[in-house]
């Protein structure tokens, strides 16, 4: 296990190489714009271009450019480790925004995440023991709404219904927990989150309650029920349990790509995460947040990969890793 | 006369389909008597396996319609409520099922499985309740039970895995163990230790046991009657040596004629019974085996032939006359065996 782990971990590092190694042939060998032309104004002269260029590094032949990208990110540059560079626009050191950005990014991922769990669990394990019924119908309606309905559509007519019309929920914005305290940063969570849950709720339902369905015809469903064990017992303890390992993968695959930023629901909902900030960088170039933000998307997806992959072995005894 | 332990009584489980009605059981009865050993034998789709799932109340299908008495220990289980008959499924009644590979759960300790079993029905501590497990896989011949107890399903062979559904089944001392195809999934070598377990702890734990198998051939000197089933219903009853040294019914005489034997001529075919299992929505007018019947006349078309007595115990549905079952299975059946 621990051999498994290690050798996954250094597949993390490949995989994010070859991440950076692509974003960084699209961004910066072949950028739409030149961005020390950019940043050196209206009608530069070509010295002020290549004194800008200098500055910026991109004198350098590209290989050399991208060695020393990866050498920073590994091992740090003048403002330390791990080195995510300056901002072209700013000329200011990308760490403190990116690491800012990323804290509104998590706390929106899991605040969903834990909406959309309490819904979409509870609503497919009902929907599977009552295959059918009104509910399970009513339930599996609800779904197909919520797969349907995009963020960009909730979004608003959520901000519509509850802050404009209805007026029992604040507007859109960023109110931090350590300034503003827990009243106004969780009133201001509470539509984002519901949004943003509402997809992979009704994601949930369906994954759960088809589980379920399939894991309460299995034979060891039988010989539970044959010991006279209770039904709440066979459905939450045997049912259950083996129908939520697949909920479990999807679940670590979600939440490591919601960590790479919800670029829509922070932007309906003006919420300064990381995913706004990506569509920021890219509208201006800012070529070194857009690559950051491209490895840190990626190394939460591989690295939440590697978590699901372990937990798979503690959730099932069957599976072992050498 | 004692009482019998089970009396089941035209008992019928149908199952309406979009295709028509199922009727998987159509009025059977039977009795198993303390001690009793019973096999009950049969194809496919012949209702063996659904008869005693009704007993078991391990029916879940919603729509499934149960008529008849399954009069357990004195108590009806079909009109029992359902909480009530928890507390005879694993406590009074213990079942084993065909597939140890898929009937134990794969994500729980083997140990933990026969303990849950325990703990739902006596109150006593988890600890005991595991020592009890201990002692349950040592009676059913497992190996160091202490270390097995902490391992998992698919870490136990096929019979391993069979001993333990049986150390499970019988962990509170059932009056019944109700063994479903115990043996089909099974190689031929742990076949024969698993039916000989079987017959061993019925005597430790004083206990009935049926035993369902589709093999005439299996269950021979295990049983001390046997019931042959056929499209939901009973068609030969007897004791296990009237079904094999005397058998009546021409199903049960093509059942004799498919076990294979390794003391037969190399000349000599097996004999199938020619013909598919029927559709238990049309099922045939009149016997139901008549499509397939060798022996088959005007009247089998027509009228169901009931259940009668033979000679007192043995009972056969069947309307060829007593003559012509001896001579044709002097004749035809015995000379192949």
């Amino acid at each position: 296990m621990g051999r498994y782990i290690v050798r996954r971990l250094i597949w993390v590092v490949f995989v994010l190489l070859v991440i950076t190694f692509i974003s960084y042939m699209i961004f910066f060998v072949m950028p739409a714009t030149d961005p020390a032309v950019i940043f050196a104004g209206r009608q530069p002269t070509p010295e002020l271009v290549a004194e800008v260029r200098h500055q910026f590094g991109l004198d350098h032949p590209w290989p050399v450019q991208y060695a020393l990208f990866v050498k920073r990110i590994f091992l740090g540059d003048q403002y330390g480790w791990p080195g995510l560079g300056f901002s072209f626009n700013t000329r200011s050191e990308l760490k403190p925004i990116i690491f800012s950005r990323m804290l509104v990014t998590i706390q929106l991922a899991f605040g969903a995440a834990v909406v959309w769990l309490l819904i979409g669990i509870p609503i497919g394990i009902l929907s599977a023991l009552k295959p059918r019924s009104v509910f399970d119908r009513m339930a599996m309606g609800f779904a197909l709404f919520g797969v349907s309905a995009p963020v960009f559509f909730l979004g608003p007519l959520f901000l519509y219904l509850f802050w404009f019309k209805l007026g029992v929920l604040p507007g859109s914005g960023y109110y931090a927990i350590g300034v503003y305290g827990i009243g106004p940063w969780f009133s201001h969570f509470i539509m984002p989150w519901i949004v943003l849950a509402l997809l992979f709720a009704a994601f949930y339902a369906r994954m759960t309650r088809a589980n379920l369905i399939e894991t309460m015809g299995q034979d060891y469903i039988r010989t539970a029920r044959a010991k006279g064990l209770s039904e709440r017992t066979v459905v939450l303890k045997h049912g259950l349990r083996a129908s939520l390992t697949p909920v479990v993968t999807m679940f670590g695959l979600d939440l490591g790509g919601l960590l790479g930023g919800a670029i829509i629901t922070e932007t309906v909902f003006n919420l300064p995460g990381i995913g706004a900030y990506a569509i920021k960088s890219v509208g201006s170039g800012d070529l070194y947040a857009i690559l950051d933000i491209t490895i840190i998307a990626g190394f939460f997806i591989t690295f939440m990969n590697l978590v699901v992959d372990v937990l798979y072995a503690f959730l099932d005894p069957r599976v072992r890793y050498t | 006369m004692p009482e019998p332990l089970l009396d089941v009584r035209d008992l019928r489980v149908h199952f309406p389909t979009d295709d028509g009605l199922v009727k998987a059981v159509d009025g059977v009865t039977f009795s198993i008597m303390p001690g009793e050993t019973l096999g009950v034998v049969g194809e496919s789709g012949s209702g063996k396996s659904v008869s005693f799932l009704t007993v078991m109340g391990l029916i879940t299908a919603r729509e499934a319609r149960i008529q008849g008495e399954v009069i357990f220990e004195g108590v009806d289980l079909v009109k029992l409520p359902k909480d009530e008959m928890r507390n005879v499924r694993g406590l009074k009644i213990g079942m084993v099922f065909q597939d140890p590979m898929t009937s134990l759960h794969p994500f729980y300790k083997v140990g933990d499985q026969i303990a849950e079993a325990i703990l739902a029905h006596r109150k006593i501590g988890k600890k005991e309740a595991m020592d009890q497990a201990i002692d349950m896989l040592e009676r059913v011949g497992i190996p160091r039970p202490d270390e097995r107890v902490r391992q998992y399903p698919h870490e136990f062979s096929g019979g391993m895995r069979q001993r333990a559904m049986i150390a499970m089944a019988l962990s509170l001392n059932p009056d019944l163990l109700i063994a479903d195809e115990p043996t089909t999934a099974l190689d031929v070598t742990v076949q024969a230790q698993i039916l000989g377990l079987i017959d061993r702890l019925k005597q430790e734990f004083n206990a009935s046991v049926v035993i369902i198998t589709h093999d005439l051939g299996v269950v021979a000197e295990h049983c001390d009657n046997i019931q042959v089933m056929y499209a939901g219903k009973a068609v030969e009853y007897g004791y296990a040596r009237d079904i094999y040294y005397d058998a009546d019914h021409p199903y049960t005489w093509g059942l004799l004629q498919s076990i294979a034997r390794v003391d037969a001529p190399r000349t000599e075919r097996l004999k199938p019974i020619k013909g598919l299992p029927p559709s238990l929505i049309f099922v045939p007018p009149g016997c139901p085996f008549h499509p397939r019947c060798p022996y088959v006349f005007d009247r089998c078309r027509t009228e169901v032939p009931q259940l009668l007595p033979v000679d007192g115990h043995h009972a056969s549905a069947c309307h060829l006359s007593l003559e012509d079952k001896e001579r044709i299975f002097k004749e035809e059946v015995m000379m192949h065996q």
